[in-house]
């Protein structure tokens, strides 16, 4: 399937924005929808909807097969063959709270939590409040100058023998990969519970689970991936998840009520309290199939094109500065950039003008920003289905924000 | 919709060359607010007159877009050497325009280009930032005062 075939898919792209055609660069925040999501989850309202695991009639069984079923094309997706480590949240935020509420009574006055600077809030924060609570020693990996993570402060971290290291598998800002596998050995090595933040590396790169080496945890969010918001997936190692106490009581978690106590549901059910988001399930499902369709190493293809385009085209703009790697080398098409004497802001409202959807703020990832000495970037963060005309548009948009900068000296 | 609302060239200028930005080493009072949109930040900090009543002097520092910095250059430019009272009615004329509870007319002076901001509705925190900090200074400083 070529660009403008999958471009038909995502019916959000035929949107007009202010007089123009819409040139969508905040996958990064959220992904646009193919119809067979949104296709998906309409079935299911229409003609499945019930509650899952606890009716005896036929919609019942419908809905739970759906929803179950998700669980295995996961299985298909990361290459791994156990559902039950597959658990459904609402979010990568969800996810990571679950973990730090989970884990927290592993933490004790003394120890060390790590994560590193590149973190979205999501993966910083509970770890930063759960050392806080716990006196533990809450450690930060910086970067290098050339934006990578700097491999000899990770060592030194990992000889302070931490009890989790919890990092980022590919940058929301700067857009590049980690190396998990290498880093996880190291951290395995030391002892540590190893998570990994992979909101961004599914969505831009073809990997099976077993290729992310000796982690414990992998967690993501559908809507990035082209599924419904409100749906989160945390793989974690069965024995890994057996280990940890339940998050939140109530509805599918649970076996056997006592009056004194409680039995808890077995996994993956055990970590799913309360009526999940059954529809939303579903169409990440659909989301599993559509990326399977296009193909994944296709998207790798068309996305590494896109950076080569993307970096070649914006390092013609006099006084811009993308925040990242200038390499084509293990990136994704997610540019964030400064741009000399205009506020990100701005640029954000000038280039909306002309129809261009970018983001412009600190990305949920401040302490990130503060290493740079930001308070705000602009981030225009591709997907497959962009294309190098779509670039042009927000080359020239730039360079006219420039212009109106200009005035008033 | 053009760019021409937002950006004025009094805006323009204003953010290019802002009044009173940098710090009060006389201050008596300062605070500091967040957008919390896009992580800018804006510092007021102000020297009152020793009974409260009047503005003596104003500085603004922190970094933000160009419609913050220069909305808070024009605010303080407003309200130096003004009494408080002013103070607080211009900030809630302001308030007011910019939550469409207002006539734009109300505004006289420079202020007035701020009011094109109406139009791009996601910006409208920006302008307000250092207004609502301002305001909520003063009700401090009142409130130390009555305490």
């Amino acid at each position: 399937m070529d660009a403008q075939k999958i471009r038909e898919q995502f019916p959000i792209l035929r949107e007009r924005v202010n007089g123009k055609a819409l040139v969508y660069f905040d996958n990064g925040a959220t992904h646009p929808k193919p119809t067979s999501v949104v296709d998906a989850e309409v079935k299911f309202y229409h003609h499945d909807n019930a509650n899952v695991h606890r009716g005896v009639h036929a919609l019942s069984q419908r809905a739970t097969d759906s929803y179950e079923g998700v669980r295995n094309k996961l299985c298909k997706f990361f290459g791994t063959n156990n559902t039950q480590e597959y658990i459904f949240s609402s979010g990568t935020t969800a996810s990571f709270n679950l973990l730090s509420t989970t884990l927290a009574p592993r933490v004790e006055a003394g120890d060390t939590i790590v994560v590193t600077r590149m973190e979205h809030h999501a993966n910083f924060v509970p770890w930063q409040q759960l050392a806080l609570s716990k006196k533990a020693k809450f450690e930060i990996v910086e970067l290098k100058s050339d934006f990578t993570l700097d491999r000899d402060h990770f060592k030194r971290a990992m000889a302070m023998k931490p009890k989790i290291v919890s990092f980022s598998a590919m940058s929301n800002v700067l857009g590049h990969k980690n190396p998990v596998s290498e880093l996880a050995t190291l951290a395995k090595q030391a002892g540590a519970i190893v998570l990994v933040d992979g909101a961004q590396l599914v969505a831009h790169d073809e990997f099976k689970i077993s290729d992310l080496g000796l982690i414990d945890a992998f967690v993501f969010s559908a809507h990035k991936i082209s599924g419904p918001t409100g749906v989160g997936v945390m793989w974690a190692r069965e024995e890994f998840l057996k280990s940890l106490p339940p998050y939140q009581f109530g509805g599918d978690m649970i076996t056997f009520v006592e009056d004194q106590s409680t039995i808890w549901n077995e996994l993956p059910w055990k970590f799913e309290a309360g009526t999940p988001n059954i529809a939303g399930v579903i169409g990440l499902g659909a989301a599993l199939d559509f990326m399977t369709e296009i193909g994944r190493g296709n998207i790798l293809k068309l996305e590494h094109e896109l950076v080569k385009q993307g970096l070649a085209k914006l390092k013609q703009v006099k006084g811009l500065k993308i925040l990242g790697s200038e390499s084509h080398e293990g990136r994704a098409p997610i540019f964030s950039f400064i741009l000399e004497g205009v506020h990100p802001h701005d640029i954000a409202t000038l280039l909306d003008l002309e129809g261009i959807a970018v983001r412009a703020g600190h990305h949920c990832a401040q302490p990130l920003l503060r290493h740079f000495n930001q308070t705000a970037t602009t981030r225009a963060s591709l997907s497959y289905y962009n294309t190098a005309a779509e670039l042009d548009v927000l080359v020239s948009a730039i360079e006219n924000a420039k212009k109106v900068f200009s005035r008033g000296t | 919709m053009g760019h021409d609302a937002l950006y004025k060239e009094i805006i323009l200028e204003h953010h290019k060359d802002p009044r009173n930005h940098g710090l009060l080493e006389s201050a008596t009072a300062s605070i500091t607010k967040h957008n919390p949109l896009c992580g800018d930040n804006v510092t007021v900090q102000i020297k009152l007159s020793p009974d409260n009543k009047t503005v003596d002097d104003i500085m603004f520092s922190g970094s933000g877009c160009s419609i913050s910095v220069a909305s808070a250059s024009i605010l303080t430019d407003d309200v130096k050497g003004q009494s408080v009272e002013k103070t607080l009615k211009l900030i809630e004329q302001f308030r007011g325009v910019m939550q469409g509870n207002e006539k734009p007319e109300v505004l006289e002076g420079d202020v007035e280009a701020l009011t094109g901001v109406r139009q791009f509705p996601v910006r409208i925190k920006c302008a307000l930032l250092a207004w609502t900090a301002l305001k909520e200074l003063i009700e401090n400083q009142n409130k130390e005062k009555s305490a």
